[in-house]
């Protein structure tokens, strides 16, 4: 037994230095460095110990407009995704022509790299000197007006990300939807029908509680993930988010971290930890409401 | 005869409104295919069109009678596409090798082997799963720093590495091997390790590959690590790459060529997805996360 509980730990040891390294040290690192005020990341040194990293980041400006982005972009691609995800895995799963094609091009989005497709989102949206661009177009058909999607007003520039992100997290919760659609007991459905009971009363008192559980799934992991944006912004906007009015609170912790602007672990760490109490009690929220209203 | 007809009528009704239905349906699903095609279409459109030729269209067209590889060209001579390529490429293979290694050991510890506070560290490494990457990823940042390793391989992968749900999944899936064998094994005197070799992991090959799948598929998309810890182009990956591209690679005009280097990028992952696609869907389905 005694040599048996040896091999097991030496089987073990590659995973745990790795993770020892590389995610527990670094947790407790972490809060450490979000109290040690005026660290120099030169000479290792510091002042003093205190909460005046955050309360610096909580009054610096580039902060709050990354706070007010990411609010944004959390309240408005959560629903619609998750909406519109639900709308097409119903389509897809009433139908059996066609069914794999479609789910295959639904998919597509989630293997590509966000930071390329996100120049062609640009490409499509961007007005230059050359040419209005095809969205433009579109718009022009339609009788509207020109507008610089890229470089042009804030609820412009907030629109196209939202449609991105939109574009880039679909796959995945379609995917889970229409999984979760499929696996729904077929004679729930055969009952209600001789009962003649009209679609729209068995999608909302059959299929809509039996996929609940997936469906609050979905909502939590979409706002961790809407919270947590950054690489979508930047595939559309560039590296310079803060000049664009576009930063993401991950955005300025990694600003702070490194780049023209950086050089402050300790501003970096404090708005890592204000970002991971806001999806901590979020998603403790979330929870709370998913035991109430999920049927198991 | 009357009530007959009525419900020959009714059954034909309700047959012609399922087809209007299904018409719809098909109509809608259609319409979002398109949606998710034509930033594919478009880039591959923009990809074969000449410089003079973009640049000559005001009004954007759907199509092109002269298409050209010039911009294909470009983008493997003007800006270290290859570089890029070739970079992602090794950082991706010795990452997915590394990872699967350390994770097929510690799932084979956690499934087969019993020793004391097993449960204990299987929970602590369940729970460090819930930690966000962006908590931790400052200090590595730093520890990388330290070492001396910005700019180098060993930097890029080693935080890389760690994938908990991996070793999850694949722990699970070693649970399954009926205990039967192991014990046949014992009896043969086979030792533990040759058994995981001959016996675990050509059984479990389904589960390896897709986990190795998933990773390749983060790895080649990571943006976050390699921009922090690589500012110099020959360690570039290819989402720094691109991004560079866009910043001061050709100009900032030349978008045919800058779409080339996008489709250079996105093609192997589109190969890849189109040969492991249900390996991949059942994947993700089972706990991918992003999004």
């Amino acid at each position: 037994m005694e040599k048996n509980n040896r091999k097991a730990w030496l089987y073990l040891l590659p995973a745990i230095l790795f993770l020892a390294a590389f995610m527990v040290y670094p947790l407790i690192d972490v809060f450490i460095y979000s109290v040690e005020e005026g660290y120099n990341f030169a000479s290792q040194t510091y002042f003093d110990v205190g909460l005046y990293n955050f309360s610096y980041v909580l009054h610096d400006t580039y902060f709050l407009q990354a706070l007010k982005n990411t609010l944004l972009m959390v309240v408005i691609t959560v629903p619609i995704s998750t909406g519109l995800a639900l709308l097409i895995s119903v389509g897809l799963s009433s139908i059996k022509a066609l069914r794999k094609l479609y789910q295959t091009i639904y998919f597509l989005p989630y293997v590509t790299n966000t930071l390329a497709v996100g120049l062609v989102f640009m490409v499509l949206f961007q007005k230059t000197a050359y040419t209005d661009g095809l969205v433009n177009l579109l718009i022009n058909w339609f009788g509207g007006e020109s507008v610089d999607f890229i470089d042009g007003p804030y609820w412009a520039k907030m629109m196209v990300l939202c449609i991105y992100i939109i574009w880039v997290v679909l796959p995945f919760k379609i995917l889970l939807l229409t999984s979760a659609l499929s696996s729904v007991d077929e004679s729930y459905y055969n009952a209600a029908r001789v009962d003649g009971t009209s679609s729209f009363r068995i999608f909302y008192k059959i299929t809509l509680p039996m996929i609940s559980p997936t469906i609050f799934y979905l909502i939590i992991t979409g706002f961790i993930g809407a919270f947590k944006e950054y690489s979508d912004a930047v595939a559309l906007f560039g590296t310079d988010l803060n000049a664009a009015e576009m930063n993401t609170i991950v955005g300025y912790v990694y600003d702070m971290l490194y780049g023209d602007s950086g050089g402050y672990p300790s501003y970096a760490s404090a708005a890592a930890v204000i970002l991971f109490a806001i999806v901590l009690t979020i998603t403790c929220i979330n929870l709370l409401i998913s035991r109430k209203h999920t049927y198991y | 005869m009357k009530q007959q007809m009525d419900y020959e009528q009714a059954r034909r009704r309700a047959a012609v409104r399922k087809r209007v239905v299904h018409g719809v349906i098909y109509v809608l699903l259609s319409l979002w295919a398109v949606v998710v095609l034509f930033p594919f279409y478009w880039m591959l459109l923009t990809s074969v069109k000449s410089y003079s030729e973009y640049n000559s269209e005001a009004i954007p067209k759907f199509y092109t009678l002269s298409p050209t590889l010039q911009n294909y060209v470009d983008a493997f001579s003007q800006v270290p596409l290859l570089r890029y390529l070739l970079n992602t490429l090794i950082f991706t293979v010795v990452t997915t090798a590394i990872m699967l290694a350390v994770s097929v050991l510690a799932a084979f510890a956690f499934a087969r082997l019993s020793f004391r506070g097993k449960n204990v560290v299987f929970t602590l490494f369940l729970s460090l799963m819930m930690i966000p990457n962006e908590l931790v990823i400052i200090t590595n940042f730093s520890t990388i720093t330290n070492l001396g390793l910005r700019n180098s391989f060993p930097g890029l992968i080693l935080p890389s590495v760690t994938s908990i749900f991996y070793i999850y999944l694949l722990k699970e899936n070693f649970a399954q091997v009926p205990d039967s064998m192991y014990y046949a094994a014992k009896v043969d005197g086979t030792s533990d390790l040759n058994y995981l070799l001959k016996v675990m992991i050509p059984i479990c090959r389904p589960t390896l590959i897709t986990v190795g799948i998933l990773k390749v598929i983060e790895c080649w998309n990571s943006y976050v690590w390699p921009r922090l810890i690589t500012d110099d182009e020959a360690y570039y990956l290819v989402s720094n790459g691109i991004q560079e591209i866009r910043e001061n690679g050709f100009g900032r005009e030349n978008i045919p060529a800058m779409m080339a280097a996008v489709v250079v990028i996105s093609v192997p992952l589109v190969v890849l997805f189109l040969i492991f696609r249900e390996k991949i869907m059942a994947g993700v389905s089972r706990g991918g996360t992003k999004g």
